[in-house]
């Protein structure tokens, strides 16, 4: 077994090409912006001291890997397979929505509540729809926020939706949920 | 004696028991859920541990460090599928002997093992401090410099045959790491004008978005599967008595766990290999090996379970962490002002000491855990990829928002669960990114620090320990290329008879192969289009 074998029995070849000349595409600019975005400046007593010294030994070493690898790779050119195996990596993007949806809807509408809107709606929206199933979810999400805010009393603040609760409760809410 | 007191004295609080008793327990249910693993748990516990004392948040962690590859186990055993990626040899003699009715016997073996292996390497540690605590001190910047570019070369070299894709990745970590406001001249770096960059990457970030949201991403992607778990016999206490019978096989198992964890870089995969060929040739048995050998389980699970109490050494000897989750506890020290290294062993040796009693009580607890719930463990295994994909998406919520309430991180995160989420379809390796990113800083202080007291290069490596970590890399690149080079060469020009790394090598990837290969089938069925190349 020669390394290129050893490489190919472990590195997934379809859409591989791909993202290594989009590493390369992306290294090249940012090799290329170096100047602008870092400054060698007189002050320094030694090499090691340089601002750009260790961006530049990083994207050298990034370039150096990602162009080694594309030249020992059997096949350089994208083909068909490359393209479908491309168009599987955008799948979890629904599901980044879903993330960044539930970030920006709990400091305004509660950990809880949306809590339980994200696994309910989430467990659904993925098929799974018996009782088990939701109540599991809803379960999970109450757990979490009462293992979380109320025991561990992680940072994260109390939403804005808990203003409208009478005094006590809402501090309550606020504290806890 | 005054030291034990001391640290027992450390120890001695509810919710020190309570933080080791949760990561224990935790720990085992983590390792035994295929798809969790205990670098996700700890990505999202890490932001929880920032509001409790060091020693608390600590136990804790290393709780679900040292018990997550006990869980492991299990499903590796019971139903072919690792619990964690360390657990991947365990399947290789583990599931052999469940399809022969020996399921128990296996479990129990794995346990026992385990148990010795953790045992030991704790009571190495515990014996080894004195000498640390010498030695430690020896170690000034050009020393942590090298050692930490050891840590680099070394995470790099391990991953054979995907060498130059972990040293770019290795280098896309050190590159991320020095975006943000340098320290020395105050100077913005491939910042781009943003000022959400000005503070650079949070580590704590870039790990939950490359662990924790990548493993969402994954399991909200893929399909369920039919998980069955066959029934066996047996007793689960048989396994410590065969482990008696074979001291030998599980002595060198530890050792080498041992040796290896204190490597930087080279870690759990290393000491399993070398434990299991060590044994292969040293039984009496070796074609058995693979069919659902013994002596092949007990070398694999007590070499993994050596690993996390010898990886503690480079982190509180030297503050260079050896691989992604001790790389992850060097935050949680940071965060609480404890600075590992050198200062520790001279000022907190009883911290130091605490920290080992935990992980000795770890195992007695995980061990004690296991024998009494391995019934309902299994269970655990039936819950559905998508449904867990879901929980791990709500829990890397808490733990990337708890940190500063920022939305700008939770986005950054989700940037970094993508390109997990790329890394893991193609295979690539994650871990040398967090290093590159936690090494490239330290080296980057460092290597300035010693530059300046330096006037000729030969100054650098005057000192013995900078001259042998000097002389170890040298070796190290030397016999990297050499072996490249011998690889490169045609087939006719070299002998015939392949080394037993190569064997193991081509097997262990056979085996990885064909068990994504049978996912994929299952998932094609069901889907309209699929890649075809892995």
């Amino acid at each position: 077994m020669d390394s290129s074998d050893d490489r190919f029995s472990k590195t997934k070849s379809s859409g591989q090409v791909v993202f290594v000349l989009a590493a390369i595409l992306i290294v090249a600019i940012l090799l290329s912006q170096i100047t602008g975005q870092t400054v060698w400046t007189d002050r320094a007593r030694n090499f090691a001291s340089q601002p750009r010294f260790w961006p530049a030994v990083a994207l050298v070493v990034m370039l150096a890997g990602f162009v080694g690898h594309f030249a020992l790779m059997r096949r350089r050119r994208p083909n068909a397979l490359d393209w479908i195996e491309t168009r599987r990596w955008t799948e979890p993007l629904e599901y980044l929505l879903w993330f960044m949806a539930y970030v920006l809807a709990v400091p305004v509408a509660g950990f809880l509540p949306m809590s339980l809107l994200l696994a309910l709606a989430l467990t659904w929206r993925l098929g799974y729809r018996s009782r088990l199933h939701l109540g599991c979810a809803g379960g999970f999400a109450v757990a979490t926020v009462l293992l979380f805010k109320a025991f561990l009393g992680v940072n994260i603040p109390g939403g804005r939706i808990y203003e409208i609760l009478p005094g006590a409760l809402r501090s309550f809410a606020l504290t806890n949920l | 004696m005054e030291l034990i007191a001391a640290a027992l004295d450390v120890l001695a609080r509810w919710d020190v028991a309570l933080a080791l008793f949760v990561g224990a327990i935790g720990g085992v249910a983590i390792g035994a859920i295929p798809g969790v693993g205990p670098a996700v748990a700890i990505a999202i516990l890490l932001p929880a541990t920032f509001s409790m004392d060091p020693i608390v948040g600590l136990t804790l962690l290393l709780g679900i460090y040292g018990s997550s590859m006990y869980g492991g186990a299990i499903p590796a055993i019971l139903i072919n599928t690792p619990g964690t990626a360390v657990n991947a040899l365990t399947t290789y003699d583990g599931f052999p002997m469940t399809l022969r009715g020996e399921g128990r016997r296996a479990l129990s073996l794995a346990y026992s093992a385990s148990f010795a292996g953790g045992i030991f390497s704790v009571v190495c540690l515990i014996f080894l401090s004195p000498v640390l605590a010498q030695i430690a001190p020896m170690f000034g910047s050009r020393e942590i410099f090298l050692a930490a570019l050891l840590g680099i070369v070394l995470v790099v070299v391990a991953h054979r045959g995907q060498m130059l894709i972990a040293a770019a990745l290795a280098g896309f970590g050190i590159f991320i790491g020095t975006v943000g406001l340098e320290p020395a001249a105050y100077t913005r770096r491939f910042t781009f004008g943003q000022s959400w960059l000005a503070g650079g990457f949070d580590l704590i970030v870039v790990v939950l978005g490359l662990f924790a949201l990548s493993q969402a991403f994954l399991l909200l992607t893929s399909d369920d599967e039919d998980i069955r778990v066959p029934k066996s016999r047996g007793s689960l206490f048989q396994g410590f008595r065969e482990l008696l019978r074979h001291p030998r096989v599980a002595g060198i198992a530890a050792s080498f766990g041992v040796v290896m964890g204190m490597i930087p870089g080279v870690g759990e995969f290393t000491a399993q290999f070398m434990s299991y060929t060590s044994a292969q040739k040293m039984s009496k048995t070796p074609e058995a090996f693979g069919q659902g050998s013994s002596e092949g389980l007990i070398a694999s699970e007590t070499a993994n379970n050596a690993v996390p109490a010898a990886a503690m050494i480079p982190l509180l000897a030297l503050g260079i962490p050896g691989e992604a989750l001790t790389a992850m506890m060097l935050s949680v020290f940071y965060v609480h002002n404890v600075v590992p290294g050198p200062g520790l062993f001279q000022n907190d040796m009883d911290f130091v000491v605490a920290l080992y009693i935990a992980l000795l009580a770890l195992n007695v607890i995980v061990v004690g855990f296991l024998l009494v719930s391995t019934g309902w463990l299994v269970h655990l295994t039936r819950i559905p990829n998508k449904f867990l994909g879901m929980c791990i998406l709500m829990l890397s919520f808490v733990g990337v928002f708890s940190i500063r309430n920022s939305t700008v991180d939770c986005l950054i995160a989700a940037a970094f669960g993508l390109l997990g989420y790329l890394l893991k379809r193609l295979n690539m390796p994650i871990v040398p990114i967090i290093l590159g990113m936690v090494l490239g800083g330290i080296m980057e202080v460092k290597l300035r620090a010693s530059m300046a007291r330096v006037r000729t290069p030969f100054e650098f490596i005057e000192r013995p320990i900078a001259f042998i970590l000097f002389c170890v890399l040298v070796i190290i690149l030397a016999s990297t290329l050499w072996r490249v080079w011998r690889e490169w060469q045609p087939v006719d020009r070299r002998s015939l008879t392949k080394k037993s790394s190569t064997r193991f090598g081509r097997r262990i990837a056979g085996r990885k192969e064909r068990h994504f290969a049978n996912r994929l089938k299952h998932q094609r069925r069901r889907r309209g289009y699929d890649h075809l190349g892995s």
